[in-house]
């Protein structure tokens, strides 16, 4: 115990020395928040809009009031006069959504012949030109369905977003920014505070002394586990004063997950330091093998479900995967272990697993 | 344990896949003598040593360090010895006294018997008004110094020193030997490998390395009359021209 504790007091030494370490360990999850919080965004706010209308009736006119005080889109000072004149407009680049109205449009809504409306959206970003278009059809069929209520007719749909009410892009990304955080913490820092001491000739020195591999590695990481521990802390901390995003579930379970976490990460970067002997090598490994999966394929970007099935299969064997569908199931649904514990148990096999296998490594090195 | 030797082998061999870098080498270190290990670059001296202290596994042979058997009592050998490694041992981030402590902690010395060592030490060294500075600002040679007497904070009955004095300046180098001298007159074991002929000259007793082989092993002056040779270089020059 005493050699444990002469251990991590060296280990924070080592960390406090190091100003830019330091900077990284702290800065770094605070810009990540307000980055991805205010500049990476999916909402859209005043897309420009343009309508070609050939009716000009009551039932228009009132699509068009609709549309334009929903606040999701702006009307651009160009009217266009024909189908021509629109190539033009979206050529210049700022319009990105227009509507065309078919002719005799409220006539033909009344004597329920098709009325035509037509939504042109700039796809040189899809993503937005979907988006936009799925807004202007939402709006279009809530009009519809109230006209139909008025005049007796079909099915209306209601809409409803549930957990995410306004649908705030920083509540998926905070889930997505601890995981990533957290892992480059853990992973990253732990594999190149050993290669370090390998790189710098001491581990040799340690190795020959009385202290045991299982303590030299417990001594390395109880510092980082540390840290990452209060860098999830400031995350949440930052999400709920500056984003208002709620915990609805328990605090206690989020910290334990999150630690949890922080141990199958740690295992990782113990892992890559068993494999390489440089400083170099354990961070692009670590940046190449882990960072990369991690942001790409775990669903903090990208939605699983919209992966080829390969890609669904691969995601699995990511840590992060998990960990995030934890978060999210925790902060915004507020369920408890009883709705998470297979996600659980895949992280806390995933850690034994890692852990079992450096350990061998690291001796199969000594000998 | 009551033998008069620190350290014996037996046809110690190590292999790196085809390549023998260590090729059935047998010897006896006696307690309290200073040893020394020589050799070109890449005879094997390196893998000998990290044999002996355990940082290797022999392919073959026997050897004991401080009475212990190397493959079975690793964990045993490991409190009786210190090791300096070619590569500087000490945190550079770390004052003087930091790394004492830490060493000291790792080899579990109690607090008090930390602080006393310390101060000797700093004292012996004329390093004590530099105790809380950090070790990077400290001369090469006086790094190596203090390196030495962190391997022996724990009073081990052997200390391994693999070229502890490679890129030391030559007075720097006849100061660190005063301290060898000094520890092995108090009857600590000194294994020293080096690739500077004249370094053989203050050892004990030396072994000559040659593509993995013990070639020589005697008393400097013993090696010296039995090759004809004037000095050490000679010696050397003629073994491994054979």
């Amino acid at each position: 115990m005493k050699q444990f504790i002469a251990f991590v007091k060296k280990e924070f030494y080592h960390i406090f020395r190091d100003k830019r370490t330091l900077l990284i360990l702290f800065g770094m999850p605070v810009v990540q928040v307000i980055l991805f919080g205010f500049a990476i965004t999916n909402e859209i706010n005043e897309a420009h809009i343009v309508f070609l209308d050939k009716s000009h009736d009551v039932a228009t006119d009132k699509i068009k009031d609709k549309i334009l005080s929903s606040g999701y889109f702006r009307l651009n000072e160009k009217t266009p006069r024909s189908s021509a004149d629109l190539q033009e407009i979206f050529r210049e680049g700022k319009v990105k959504v227009a509507v065309v109205f078919g002719q005799n449009f409220y006539k033909n809504m009344l004597t329920h012949q098709s009325a035509n409306i037509e939504i042109l959206a700039d796809a040189s970003d899809p993503n937005m030109a979907t988006t936009l278009t799925a807004y202007v059809t939402a709006i279009i069929r809530q009009y519809q369905a109230e006209e139909q209520t008025i005049t007796g007719g079909l099915i209306g749909t209601e809409v409803k977003m549930l957990y995410n009410e306004q649908l705030k892009g920083v509540f998926l990304f905070v889930p997505g920014v601890i995981t990533v955080i957290l892992m480059l913490v853990s992973a990253m820092m732990t594999s190149i505070t050993i290669t370090r001491e390998k790189e710098l000739g001491t581990m040799e020195i340690l190795m020959v002394s009385p202290l045991k591999p299982g303590l030299i590695i417990l001594g390395k990481s109880t510092p980082y586990i540390a840290l990452a521990m209060i860098n999830a802390v400031t995350i949440l901390l930052l999400a709920w004063t500056v984003f208002e995003m709620p915990i609805r579930g328990s605090l206690l379970l989020l910290l334990a997950e999150c630690l949890l976490f922080v141990i199958t990460s740690l295992s990782i970067g113990i892992l890559i330091s068993t494999i390489t002997n440089s400083q170099q090598t354990a961070l692009l490994i670590s940046l190449m093998a882990l960072m990369l999966p991690t942001i790409l394929l775990s669903g903090f970007i990208f939605p699983i479900n919209s992966m080829p099935l390969v890609l669904r299969y691969v995601s699995n064997i990511i840590p992060a995967r998990w960990f995030i569908e934890i978060v999210r199931s925790i902060m915004l649904k507020g369920v408890g272990l009883e709705v998470i514990w297979t996600e659980t148990l895949v992280l806390a096999g995933m850690a034994l697993l890692f852990i079992v296998v450096s350990i061998k490594k690291f001796n199969i090195r000594l000998g | 344990m009551n033998n008069t030797y620190a350290i014996k082998a037996e046809n110690l061999t190590r292999q790196f896949g085809s390549f023998t870098a260590v090729d059935q080498i047998s010897f006896q270190v006696k307690k309290g003598e200073i040893f020394g290990f020589l050799g070109a670059n890449g005879a094997g001296k390196t893998t000998a040593i990290r044999m002996l202290c355990g940082l290797l596994k022999p392919s073959g042979g026997h050897a004991e360090v401080a009475g212990f058997d190397i493959f079975r009592q690793q964990e045993k050998i490991k409190q009786h010895i210190g090791y300096m490694s070619q590569k500087f041992s000490l945190y550079e981030d770390l004052t003087l006294y930091e790394n004492i402590r830490f060493y000291g902690g790792v080899y579990g010395l109690r607090m008090s018997e930390i602080r006393e060592r310390a101060e000797d030490l700093l004292k012996k060294l004329g390093l004590t008004q530099q105790r809380n500075l950090l070790v990077k600002s400290l001369p090469l040679g006086w790094k190596q110094k203090l390196a030495f007497s962190v391997a022996s904070i724990h009073n081990p009955e052997i200390v391994f020193l693999d070229e502890p004095t490679s890129g030391v300046d030559p007075v720097t180098r006849r100061q660190f030997w005063n301290l060898i001298y000094e520890a092995a007159h108090g009857g600590t074991t000194i294994f020293i490998t080096t690739h500077y002929m004249e370094e053989a000259e203050y050892c004990n007793r030396i072994s000559l390395m040659v593509a993995g082989k013990i070639k020589a092993l005697d008393t400097p002056t013993g090696l010296k009359t039995q090759y004809a040779a004037e000095s050490m270089d000679d010696v050397f020059l003629k073994l491994t021209q054979q």
